[in-house]
């Protein structure tokens, strides 16, 4: 167990090392990072001070060693638009950002677990059908265009819920619906198949053999065991989601994660830029790594098969 | 003849791909949706009846022809700069095509060939792509292709060569795989006692083998890149003003939405899914029948 540890905890550690060296590497592939560094219409003296202060006139290994450390103190550098650090700014989104992901996934949940395993129980018949059709209109629908359609709808049309900012629940529902309509799909589609990996069981033939009624069956002895990949990744959805949700979050100015990206990208504020992918990459690394030894935790083959 | 090849080691016939694709539910309306788009997309000098890039400041913001104050001159109506919308959308076709095929062949091209590389010679170079294809996978592909968007700046091509090397990590992944098992069939080590040389053995023997699922796998994401396309084009990272993406339509629109002027947001969205939404149902039904394997994913 400790030997497994130590190996996922090894290779999590290289990912976060090539995380780093990719995003450093096609910083300065792409051109001179000082022109990113600087505000737009700096002086050429001002650049050749960026240079220098940011040490890009050094080898690119101490460069990379000094961007390192400054990342190992926490800092991502400065925001060229708010004047403040990139990491405060961060940690002052995130609780938005998480709250918001949080009621998507309830609602992705919510819509998803029971329409898989009806989808399951019923495999052929309308329902399976009816949900396959909602699976790919999920995946197909882009998140953005579905925001809109839903402001055109409910703010311009009928005039029930606010088309922008935070603040009410109120403001919640849209933006939750809109990000969660995507993952719904996904764990529609999970349930399903792990539904029906237990259905076909042998201990859910038992239950049956017993004379257990079906309802008992799927509720108490099926649903139980499938529901542990769909919340497992629930799990990882919910950090992918606080990723993803930048086109909603720019849809519906949602003060998150995501309109901070935004927001660097528009303002040519770099630090932003950089400090959101590096510490969103970080995030997911490490959210596997927890599964994984979880994972192992729950079941000792994962551990001993690797 | 299935025992035969199975003693002899020769890899199975392969079955004429039209047998393979027995017809019966066969997805047509995609099928077609998708032929509509591709020739629209050829064809679209002829067919879009006004420049797409040119408006009249007199005729902004006219509905569609249906809708008071329309007019049949402008079917789909004008946008915020007196654009014609259909002729737009027409030429956003070309786009959203060109820019889907060649990321996805780019993509495909990339992964297969680390794919076959990392699973056939195995060991050291194994371990560097795989964990180099971890890593990627660790990250949110999105907000990388952002990321890169934003430092390279924008423009049709950064967007394909950016898209490319952010979604080559799946074929890589699944076609490992397939090479691992392949590399042990009888046919893959009569090559080796024959002297065929690795390079040989990966190009002539390998790689017909995994096509099919690298076919698979780029229908599938035709769709994936399709959108990542306009949600870069929306955020105006994508394809730059005043080329007719149609991301880039939709984020034109959004301002107007309040107003009222539906057609400039809703109809980029209808043409992004259904082309996505086709070559989602055809990728699962190509998946299918074309690769058993593959059912699970």
């Amino acid at each position: 167990m400790k030997q497994y540890i130590a190996r996922r905890v090894g290779y999590c550690l290289l990912s976060l090392f090539l995380l780093s060296v990719t995003i450093f590497f096609f910083v300065r592939v792409t051109g001179d990072p000082a022109t990113l560094l600087v505000e737009p219409g700096a002086s050429e003296a001002d650049i050749a001070a960026i240079h220098h202060q940011f040490g890009l006139d050094k080898p690119l290994w101490v460069q990379y060693g000094i961007f390192i450390a400054s990342l190992a103190h926490g800092d991502l550098g400065k925001s060229f638009y708010y004047r403040t650090p990139v990491m405060e700014l961060y940690l002052s989104r995130l609780p938005n950002s998480l709250y918001l992901a949080a009621v998507a996934m309830a609602f992705s949940l919510i819509i998803g677990i029971p329409s898989g395993v009806l989808a399951s129980v019923r495999v052929g018949h309308f329902w399976d059908s009816a949900g396959k059709m909602f699976t790919l209109l999920g995946l197909s629908l882009p998140s953005f265009w579905v925001g809109l359609v839903l402001i055109l709808v409910f703010s311009v049309y009928l005039g029930w819920l606010p088309s922008s900012g935070a603040g009410t629940p109120l403001h919640l529902i849209m933006p939750a619906f809109a990000l969660g309509w995507y993952f719904a799909a996904a764990h529609m589609r999970l349930t399903r198949s792990s539904m029906l990996e237990v259905l076909g069981s042998e201990y859910v033939k038992l239950a049956r053999l017993k004379g257990l009624p079906q309802s008992l069956v799927i509720a108490k002895h099926a649903f139980k065991n499938a529901l542990i990949p769909v919340l497992t990744l629930a799990g990882i959805n919910l950090i992918i989601m606080v990723q993803v949700s930048i086109v909603v979050e720019v849809v519906f100015a949602w003060p998150g994660i995501g309109r901070l990206l935004y927001e660097g990208i528009t303002f040519r504020d770099f630090p932003v830029v950089q400090g959101v992918v590096l510490v969103g990459g970080a995030m997911i690394v490490i959210v596997n790594l927890l599964i994984d030894i979880l994972y192992a935790v729950i079941d000792p083959r994962i551990r001993l098969g690797v | 003849m299935a025992i035969q090849t199975e003693i002899i080691g020769l890899p199975p016939r392969s079955r004429s791909h039209l047998a393979a694709l027995r017809l019966g539910d066969f997805p047509l309306i995609p099928v077609l949706i998708l032929g509509t788009i591709a020739l629209v997309a050829i064809f679209a000098n002829v067919l879009a009846p006004h420049n797409p890039e040119i408006g009249s400041l007199t005729a902004r913001f006219k509905p569609p022809f249906w809708q008071t104050g329309g007019s049949t001159k402008y079917l789909l109506g004008t946008d915020q700069l007196g654009r014609d919308v259909l002729s737009r959308l027409i030429f956003g076709a070309r786009i959203s095509m060109v820019v889907g095929i060649t990321a996805v062949l780019f993509a495909g091209v990339l992964g297969t060939t680390l794919g076959i590389i990392s699973g056939y010679l195995g060991r050291g170079i194994d371990q560097v792509i795989m964990r180099l294809t971890d890593t990627w996978l660790a990250l949110p592909a999105l907000t990388f292709a952002i990321f890169l968007a934003a430092i390279v700046g924008p423009s049709m091509w950064n967007i394909v060569l950016i898209l490319g090397i952010t979604y080559w990590t799946r074929y890589a992944r699944v076609i490992r795989g397939e090479v691992l098992s392949l590399k042990e069939r009888e046919f893959v080590r009569l090559a080796i006692v024959a002297g065929c040389s690795k390079w040989t053995i990966m190009y002539r023997h390998i790689l017909p083998n995994v096509i099919n699922t690298a076919i698979v796998l780029g229908t599938l994401e035709l769709g994936v890149v399709i959108i990542a396309e306009a949600s870069l084009s929306f955020l105006g990272i994508g394809v730059p003003p005043p080329q007719p993406a149609w991301g880039l339509m939709l984020s034109d629109g959004k301002q107007s939405l309040m107003v009222g002027r539906w057609w400039l947001s809703v109809l980029p969205g209808c043409c992004i899914m259904l082309m996505v939404l086709s070559a989602n149902i055809l990728g699962d039904w190509l998946r299918v029948k074309l690769d058993p394997q593959l059912r699970q994913l």
